[in-house]
């Protein structure tokens, strides 16, 4: 394959796989909705889950968004260094966004600042949000996609701690958090949190937690520990699916941390609603794809 | 149990009986309202192009497209509620101004909008979030836009809807705030859970 048509090829993968991306949640998340379902028992809480599910399978049979709210487009590219089309990887995603839009279709989100108008078509400055990570000598790309909800947006916080006030202090700066504004943020929620030495990377990684598949654990042993503990935690808060009270109140709580300064310990939050639309793809050199997140599917 | 169908317009007669909890359905109008219609309506005193008197507004954004082969007309794709605390500082006057019956959202809202729904008899209702397809299925049509110039999620949506539920009463024309009610229960929950927690962090050594 030549690489203009290469180009063509990669560009038309990434519209289909970003529209797939607004209509079926991942396995893991689907898997965890329908256990936390099964355990409640209130008949308001059990009218929200089937509303969920009812929705889902809509969703599917129509080819359409799962939610209205298609987001803000972001993409977290893992690429390899001798990937062919690394020159031209944020062209082409800004190009998939376009065409993804007019596909699905997407809600127009992308409201530039200061101009305050909607651009039409979910691609503006900076938009979509573009992460990098290089992975040496290796010809493939891994590209998350996830689609930023405001309403699940609106709990983002981040804050720098003096060390004095300790893991404590990120203890109720999460709680603080969730107690007051998750309820509105369609729980059950996937929790997000960064922990590092300066507010923008506590931020950052509270994103990246959320990119993690359910049930996956922090590498530290005590970072497992106090994502175990937290979710406990807010699980017995009862937020419940909708916020009207139930048995849990997340899907999980992911820690993401880089080391801190002596003098500071940042701490950043981010969420993810129910309707957690996180995808993964990989794409070979040659322009093969297999999406990881979603078992089986084709695009 | 048989389903409680409220019809637009709506009367205070038609609401005054129910309670934060009690679950409705919509059959009538349902027009979509949310920030920058509040803004456009009470801050810069624009006049609204749709009559609202008895009316049901939906905080929502929805997704539509243009119907295929009949200009003018649209379709919606997904249509679920947004987060109805965004429109806490606006919505008792817009309905005290509007005389708005049923307000359709996500989440709760706080106590100057229980207050506007007591004064002026009107309840704030809640769809389940997230789910969009599912309340698309019970919009019959779009029957006009108004204020597109606001973009497709701002603009108001005129839509004829046909059993559009289940709408969770949050507040009632009481004034009884469900959400409120819930909070209040977080926040006690709140302290013995973060000093549990908090009793297993000293890393410091």
């Amino acid at each position: 394959m030549d690489k203009a048509q290469a180009r063509i090829t990669f560009i038309d993968t990434i519209a289909r796989f970003t529209a797939y991306t607004s209509k079926h949640l991942p396995d893991d998340v689907r898997t965890k909705l329908k256990e936390l379902g099964n355990q409640e028992d209130s008949e308001m809480a059990k009218i929200i889950y089937t509303a969920m599910f009812d929705d889902l399978t809509m969703a599917d049979a129509l080819s359409r968004p799962v939610c209205q709210d298609t987001g803000i487009i972001q993409y977290f590219v893992q690429v390899g260094t001798h990937f062919p089309l690394i020159d031209e990887i944020e062209d082409c995603l800004r190009e998939a966004v376009k065409k993804a839009t007019a596909l699905a279709p997407l809600r127009p989100n992308a409201v530039e600042v200061f101009d305050e108008k909607n651009t039409g078509n979910n691609v503006g400055v900076r938009i979509p949000w573009i992460e990098w990570e290089l992975m040496p000598n290796r010809d493939d790309v891994l590209i998350y996609c996830y689609l930023a909800g405001g309403g699940s947006s609106l709990p983002g916080a981040a804050k720098v701690l003096m060390p004095l006030e300790g893991y404590e202090g990120v203890v109720k700066f999460v709680f603080d958090q969730i107690s007051s504004y998750g309820v509105n943020a369609c729980p059950p929620l996937l929790v997000g949190i960064g922990i590092a030495g300066s507010v923008e990377v506590a931020a950052r990684l509270s994103k990246k937690a959320l990119l993690r598949p359910l049930g996956s654990h922090n590498s530290n042993p005590r970072g497992a520990e106090l994502e175990a503990r937290i979710e406990k935690g807010l699980n017995e808060l009862h937020i419940g699916p909708g916020g009207f009270s139930g048995k849990n109140s997340v899907m999980g709580v992911h820690i993401e941390q880089a080391a801190r300064h002596p003098a500071t310990i940042a701490v950043g939050l981010s969420t993810g609603c129910w309707a957690h639309r996180r995808s993964l793809i990989r794409i070979d050199a040659s322009m093969g794809y297999e999406i990881i997140s979603h078992r089986g599917a084709t695009i | 149990m048989s389903k409680t169908v409220v019809q637009t317009p709506i009367s205070d007669t038609d609401i005054e009986n129910l309670s934060i909890g009690d679950i409705i359905y919509l059959n009538g109008y349902l027009v979509t309202a949310r920030d920058e219609v509040h803004h456009r309506f009470l801050k810069q005193n624009r006049e609204l192009p749709v009559d609202l008197v008895g009316g049901a507004i939906f905080h929502a954004g929805p997704i539509v497209r243009k119907s295929e082969g009949t200009p003018g007309r649209y379709d919606v794709v997904s249509i679920g509620p947004t987060t109805s605390m965004r429109m806490e500082a606006n919505e008792k006057e817009f309905i005290r101004r509007t005389g708005i019956k049923l307000i359709v959202g996500k989440g709760g809202m706080g106590s100057q909008t229980a207050e506007g729904c007591r004064l002026y008899k009107a309840i704030h209702t809640v769809f389940p979030g997230g789910c969009a397809v599912l309340a698309a299925t019970c919009v019959e049509e779009v029957e006009s836009v108004e204020w597109l110039d606001l973009g497709m999620p701002e603009a108001m949506w005129v839509l004829r809807v046909k059993e559009f539920g289940p709408l969770i009463v949050s507040i009632d024309t009481k004034g009884n705030n469900l959400f409120e009610k819930n909070r209040l229960a977080i926040e006690a929950r709140k302290d013995v859970v973060v000093k549990e927690i908090c009793r297993h962090v000293n890393y410091f050594g």
